[in-house]
């Protein structure tokens, strides 16, 4: 079942399309517009997968030209070849055709950000010691037009050795067709020989290389030469000898780290190339780019986020209302039309209790997510979420993180499976694993639901200051989330994961403004994996819960006799006195029964303990659940679920939901891993079962406890 | 003096680089490497991080790894 929430698309038969068609890899640094360039290129003919045995996501796109059409694959952005996080390792290895299962691209198209070239020219060095027909699309033009920046496109032609540069405005579409037609011929290009950064490096990497046979292509040499590649390093120790190889790198590096020495060599050619081919024409500072600088100031940049924040909760909250009622409706109709239309039997209620109630329930938190995503997207490509990390850096210093976990945890108040991918950007593993750990502690949308079902129903609507009590327990139940998670990363970090004090180094970009297809096509990528889940995993679990709640059926059905005459009211109170019955005979009433005593010392019963239990594969469900078993029939709306809640009693009559026990549950909801994705998404990224297993005992545990001693110290009261 | 001495608005000419940290490295793979011209852009609330900017990219580091870069300073005065 925890397989099937994977949030890949199978990408079988697309090999099989495009077999004869070239491919090739879109490469480039980290904020170039490469994405932006890819969507251009390839319209909406793409597809998203994953790499085979990794959750680094693989976008394949078709390019069509003239008269043929290419296989266009976006990697990860990357700096160098000599990358650390998951993320570049993976692009490094699929341009090198490390990656069982994908093929080795026929040729590169090189992102280069024309106001960014430096860091650009680096890594199209490196890049063209594969030798591998490669062209180059400099994209951002505009913007360099903008800032007063003027490149001589043939002398930068000239410094790669002859390789074509293209200039392109992947906004205002400018350079496209030039950049289309030259993509024909791109696997005809010639790579010059030598590369011109440091000809010593090329050129001993080249005769080895022929010295060694085929097996070794001269970038395998590099790397190992470079000990930026483990593998390569002791497999050319062990063909030619450790005396030589170390001679060799004390003739190319001196004492100095390999890496440090090509860093050195490469920038220093970069540098005098740049000052040939770029004119930097001084330039008055605009009012809005002198905005931008006022607003990257510490303080300004702290209220902003603040604000911002404010405003992202705000709208997941208000502007998602009308869309939701509409959905709740829609699905409430669906579900009476059909009990109409087929008749009060078990195939009615199936669908009506059970695939539409339990699907509807998941659903309706579309338009909250998909807002949640738009303002994190957008917050992505102006640049903004990666200046929060150097904001919160020195908060997250305090539990031994850096700023680099902040985005992973900001995001995961939407979801922490997304979150939990976007950890791939951390360089060490510790912290990588510690922030894992701690982004499920933040309140996701799909604890809204329960959160707002009790807090509507047991704190009382008034106003405390300018704010309201309702309002602000939900805040303080956020703050729980960020408590418990940081919490966790503190304790992590000072055991199990103690390590060196991480680094905190982070290319900052510049505001940009967004560009629409982009951010439209991710939102579309968002939504369709949100509704993917809620057709697999949810589905199987409402028909998993309404089948033990439905099953078996009281052997004498009452027969109600619809009098003429009886009000709407007392058929539905006869109809729900009925369901109570079926329910606490029905299989998930005895499986209730039978967990009650272990939620017992919480103060629940067996109805909440129940729901509950129906939660853990995916806590949105348990709204849901407690409606039906709350018997007030599938369309437990809110306000009549909250009214049954308030009546709830013990068999003696006291009153289930009391104080303690309603802020233990909250609690409970607060830190409990409910969320079977999440464990599946835990596993992948960490490799092993080692580490779900730990969030779940220890995130339950926790939770727990807590309820436990809230309800507990509460009622001595 | 170091890259962590200098205030904002400054800038310097980075002269030696103690390689010794693996931190410094992975800033040289992003440019930092001697002789190129950085301005310190920003310093975060508490003094830590920074905020270095140099042919027009801006990167964020922390003081600890600024302490390997020696530099010297091109205008005295701060501009604003």
């Amino acid at each position: 079942m925890i397989e099937s929430t994977e949030v890949k698309i199978p990408i079988s038969g697309i090999g099989i399309r495009h077999k004869a068609r070239a491919s090739i890899a879109l490469i480039g640094n980290p904020n170039t517009g490469k994405s932006t360039l890819f969507n251009r290129l390839t319209g909406l003919r793409q597809t998203t997968a994953n790499f085979p045995g990794v959750t680094v996501e693989k976008h394949e796109g078709t390019v069509e030209l003239g008269n043929s059409a290419l296989n266009l694959v976006d990697l990860p952005g990357i700096y160098s070849l000599d990358g650390t996080s998951v993320d570049e390792r993976i692009a490094v290895d699929v341009i090198l055709g490390r990656v069982p299962g994908t093929q080795r691209p026929s040729g590169l198209l090189v992102v280069i950000d024309a106001t960014h070239i430096y860091q650009g020219l680096y890594m199209m060095e490196q890049l063209l010691e594969l030798q591998l027909p490669t062209m180059v699309a400099l994209t951002m033009i505009d913007a360099a037009t903008a800032n007063g920046i003027k490149i001589d496109i043939e002398g930068l032609q000239k410094a790669l050795g002859g390789i074509p540069v293209y200039p392109v405005s992947s906004i205002s579409g400018h350079g496209l067709d030039e950049l289309k037609e030259g993509l024909e011929h791109v696997t005809e290009v010639e790579t010059p020989a030598i590369p011109a950064s440091w000809p010593e490096l090329s050129e001993t990497a080249q005769q080895l290389s022929q010295q060694l046979g085929s097996d070794w292509q001269r970038i395998d040499i590099i790397q190992a030469l470079l000990q930026s590649h483990p593998g390569f390093e002791g497999k050319l120790s062990d063909q030619l000898g450790h005396e030589t190889v170390d001679g060799l790198r004390s003739r190319l590096f001196g004492d100095d780290p390999p890496v440090a020495v090509e860093a050195r060599r490469r920038y220093q050619w970069v540098k005098t190339v740049i000052e040939d081919v770029q004119v930097q024409a001084p330039l008055y500072e605009k009012l809005g780019a002198r905005l931008v600088r006022w607003t990257n100031q510490p303080w300004p940049a702290t209220l902003l986020f603040f604000a911002v924040l404010l405003l992202v909760f705000q709208a997941v909250f208000t502007w998602a209302t009308p869309m939701m009622d509409l959905i709740d409706s829609a699905g409430s109709e669906l579900g009476q039309w059909l009990v109409a239309t087929l008749g009060t039997n078990a195939f009615s209620s199936f669908l009506a209790d059970g695939v539409i109630a339990g699907v509807g329930s998941v659903i309706i938190f579309l338009p909250q997510i998909l807002i949640l995503f738009l303002f994190i997207i957008i917050l992505e490509d102006t640049g903004y979420l990666a200046r929060t990390s150097f904001l919160m850096d020195r908060v997250m210093r305090t539990v031994g993180l850096s700023g680099q976990s902040v985005i992973p945890m900001l995001s995961s108040f939407a979801c922490a499976v997304p979150s939990i991918m976007a950890t791939r950007v951390i360089p060490d593993r510790r912290d990588r694993i510690a922030t894992i750990l701690a982004a499920p502690f933040m309140t996701c949308s799909a604890r809204l639901p329960i959160y707002a079902l009790l807090i509507a129903a047991f704190v009382p609507n008034e106003s405390v200051g300018w704010m309201n009590l309702q309002g602000l327990v939900l805040f303080a139940l956020y703050l729980l989330g960020i408590i418990g998670g940081l919490g966790t990363a503190l304790m992590l970090k000072s055991s199990a994961l103690k390590g060196p004090k991480p680094h905190f180094m982070l290319a900052l970009p510049e505001f940009r403004i967004p560009n629409l297809q982009t951010v439209a096509i991710k939102l579309f990528d968002r939504g369709r994996i949100f509704l993917k889940r809620a057709g697999t995993v949810i589905f199987v679990v409402a028909i998993l819960v309404w089948t033990l709640a439905y099953f078996p059926r009281m052997e004498v059905e009452p027969t109600v006799s619809i009098e003429p005459g009886s009000t709407l009211q007392v058929q539905q109170g006869l109809q729900n006195a009925r369901s109570a019955a079926q329910m606490e005979q029905s299989w998930l009433g005895r499986i209730g029964r039978t967990i009650e005593p272990v939620f017992k010392p919480l103060g629940w019963d067996w109805r909440v303990s129940s729901a509950v239990v129906a939660g853990f594969p995916a806590r949105e469900v348990v709204v849901a659940v407690m409606g039906t078993i709350y018997a007030v029939g599938a369309e437990a709306d809110d306000h009549s679920l909250s009214e049954k809640l308030r009546a709830a009693k013990w068999p003696d009559g006291r009153p289930i939901f009391t104080l303690p026990m309603v802020l233990g549950m909250l609690v409970f909801y607060a830190w409990c891993l409910q969320c079977a994705a999440t464990l599946a998404t835990i596993r992948r990224e960490t490799n092993g079962w080692r580490w779900p297993i730990f969030a779940w005992v220890y995130m339950t545990s926790i939770g727990y406890s807590g309820a436990f001693i809230i309800y507990q110290v509460g009622s001595m009261f | 003096m170091t890259l962590a001495d200098l205030a904002p608005g400054e800038t310097a000419k980075l002269d030696k680089i103690d390689t010794r940290d693996p931190g410094v490295i992975r800033l040289m793979v992003l440019g930092m490497v001697e002789d190129i011209t950085v301005r310190m852009e920003n310093v975060a609330i508490g003094g830590d991080p920074l905020e270095i900017g140099f042919f027009g990219s801006s990167i964020s580091l922390r003081k600890e790894q600024a302490r390997h870069f020696k530099v010297s300073r091109i205008n005295s005065s701060p501009s604003k």
